[in-house]
């Protein structure tokens, strides 16, 4: 909740509804002509600045010929094209198995930390604040050295431990967020527990959470590209191949300007779904007790949602 | 046991060169997060952008492609640096963006009050930023900082992968010695684990010191 918000300030909200219009902030006053005038230097000063920078980089790159034909036409040839578009497929896969297996895990684990059995609780606390703690990538190459297995469960079930503690946090705060009324008006009404949770509980706290669970799982997706480390043919793997084949024109830069692109673009739409969702959440009529947090880096301390 | 004893300098070795990771990432981070949450919040539009733009695509880029790109392709325009330092940036860089986004909602917890104050005692944009409302967000965006450094411990670990010395590299070395697997994993994880909590247990300190509950 931001401090703009308080209700008690509303006898001067016109004024501040027009410095909002200007920057959402009160650090600064509505800009008088010599502000504005320095402010446009300000402005110019930086787009210069950046232009300068863009400029710089455009020069290295033709400079050492990176748009030169020769190096983009091997993304003409049927061959090449293929590899990346398996490479892509790969890391798809890889993302689909992880996030499927990661919100079954996240289920099971949440479900074991609100148990009313203590050790079953105490089982799935000292899972989740493990596989928390672990980097990921150790994570991995563990399951990948020491257990000798192939690259592509070993990364699912890298992303698999990781992601799936960190959803078992959120759906848990989701839970315990939902108002204590709609329990307790289940339980008068003679419903068992499996049926609370179900039927009252578990729906509610999804819609609450559909954010945070939508950006953890762009965590996951960033992180299949750790497959590469492990020489699962994903992505940038098939991006390496080709730096590395044509080793006369070395079309490198092409190549990661064109992965990156579409990494990054992949990630970008799925970060906006979340944000999507989370304004829909908040304009919506039907829930009104819950106030989503936007999907942002940490908010908690250790290894909480969204931060790697 | 003994593969710990037997291999201690080169486990030293290891987490040393992830410490050294870590704090050096650190610091540009700190400082590009903070430059950043700065520039989001400015009344220059330009800047605004520049922010906006930096944390957008930041965010989602994969530390993998970043490293890649980083390490594998600057190299090809001349830039020529030390892998470790080419490690920083990658890492600085990413990690800025999650303390700007922390930052900035830092900024947002101060009461409106405090900057128009000192916006009525003619201070200018930079002056009630930095000596007014900083000082006070920074109380808040203690935790939320100590879980992105966190990470950043965690994903120092790609770093070795691309031939900087740190502690998850170490298992190389020991899996061509012959010592096992498992236990030289398990050092590996305790390492990690050491640094994490240390880490965590400053932030803590900081916080019991200065944090305030808004």
């Amino acid at each position: 909740m931001t401090a703009h918000a308080r209700p008690a300030r509303s006898p001067r909200a016109p004024r501040r509804a027009r410095s909002l219009q200007t920057s959402g902030s009160a650090l600064y006053d509505i800009p008088g002509p010599k502000a504005r005038a320095r402010h446009l230097a300000y402005g110019l000063l930086a787009t210069a600045a950046l232009l300068a920078l863009a400029g710089w980089v455009i020069y290295l790159l033709v400079d050492t010929g990176q748009f030169s034909g020769v190096k983009w036409r091997p993304f003409t040839y049927a061959g090449i094209q293929e590899l990346l578009l398996r490479g892509l497929g790969n890391t798809l896969k890889a993302f689909a198995f992880a996030a499927v297996l990661s919100l079954a895990l996240g289920a099971v684990l949440a479900a074991g930390r609100l148990s009313e059995h203590a050790p079953v609780r105490w089982v799935s606390t000292v899972l989740v604040e493990f596989f928390r703690a672990m980097p990921v990538l150790v994570m991995i190459f563990f399951i990948f050295v020491a257990l000798q297995v192939q690259p592509l469960p070993a990364l699912v079930a890298g992303l698999t431990l990781y992601n799936g503690s960190v959803l078992a946090e959120v759906f848990r705060t989701g839970i315990l967020s939902v108002e204590r009324g709609q329990g307790e008006a289940a339980y008068a009404l003679g419903l068992r527990k499996t049926q609370v949770m179900v039927h009252v509980l578990v729906p509610q706290a999804v819609r609450a959470m559909l954010p945070t669970i939508i950006s953890q799982l762009v965590v996951a997706l960033k992180d299949t590209s750790l497959g590469f480390l492990i020489t699962y043919e994903e992505f940038l793997h098939a991006g390496r191949l080709i730096a590395i084949n044509m080793d006369y024109t070395m079309p490198f830069i092409p190549v990661v300007i064109v992965i990156s692109a579409i990494y990054i673009g992949l990630c970008m739409l799925l970060s906006w779904f979340a944000t999507w969702v989370a304004r829909r959440e908040r304009r919506s009529v039907k829930v009104t007790a819950q106030a989503v947090a936007p999907p942002e880096a940490g908010s908690t301390m250790p290894g909480a949602p969204g931060v790697r | 046991m003994d593969v710990l004893t037997d291999n201690f300098s080169l486990y030293g070795e290891g987490f040393l060169g992830t410490i050294r990771l870590t704090v050096y990432a650190s610091l540009l981070a700190l400082a590009l997060g903070v430059i950043m949450a700065g520039f989001r919040v400015a009344p220059v539009r330009a800047l605004r952008v520049v922010g906006t733009a930096w944390v957008t695509v930041l965010r989602n880029t994969p530390l993998t492609l970043l490293f890649f790109a980083m390490l594998l392709g600057l190299p090809r325009f001349g830039i020529a640096l030390p892998f470790e330092l080419f490690a920083v940036l990658a890492l600085g860089c990413y990690t800025s963006s999650f303390i700007c986004e922390a930052v900035r909602s830092g900024i947002n917890t101060v009461p409106v009050g405090q900057g128009e104050a000192a916006r009525s005692l003619g201070m200018t944009f930079g002056q009630t930023l930095g000596t007014v409302v900083l000082p006070q967000a920074f109380r808040t965006v203690i935790p939320p900082i100590g879980s992105t450094l966190i990470a950043l411990a965690k994903n120092s670990a790609i770093a070795g992968s691309f031939s900087v010395t740190e502690l998850l590299s170490t298992y190389k070395t020991l899996n061509e010695n012959g010592y096992s697997v498992i236990w030289s994993f398990v050092w590996i994880a305790l390492g990690y684990l050491i640094l994490t909590l240390a880490i965590s247990a400053l932030f803590h300190a900081m916080e019991r010191r200065w944090g305030v509950a808004r």
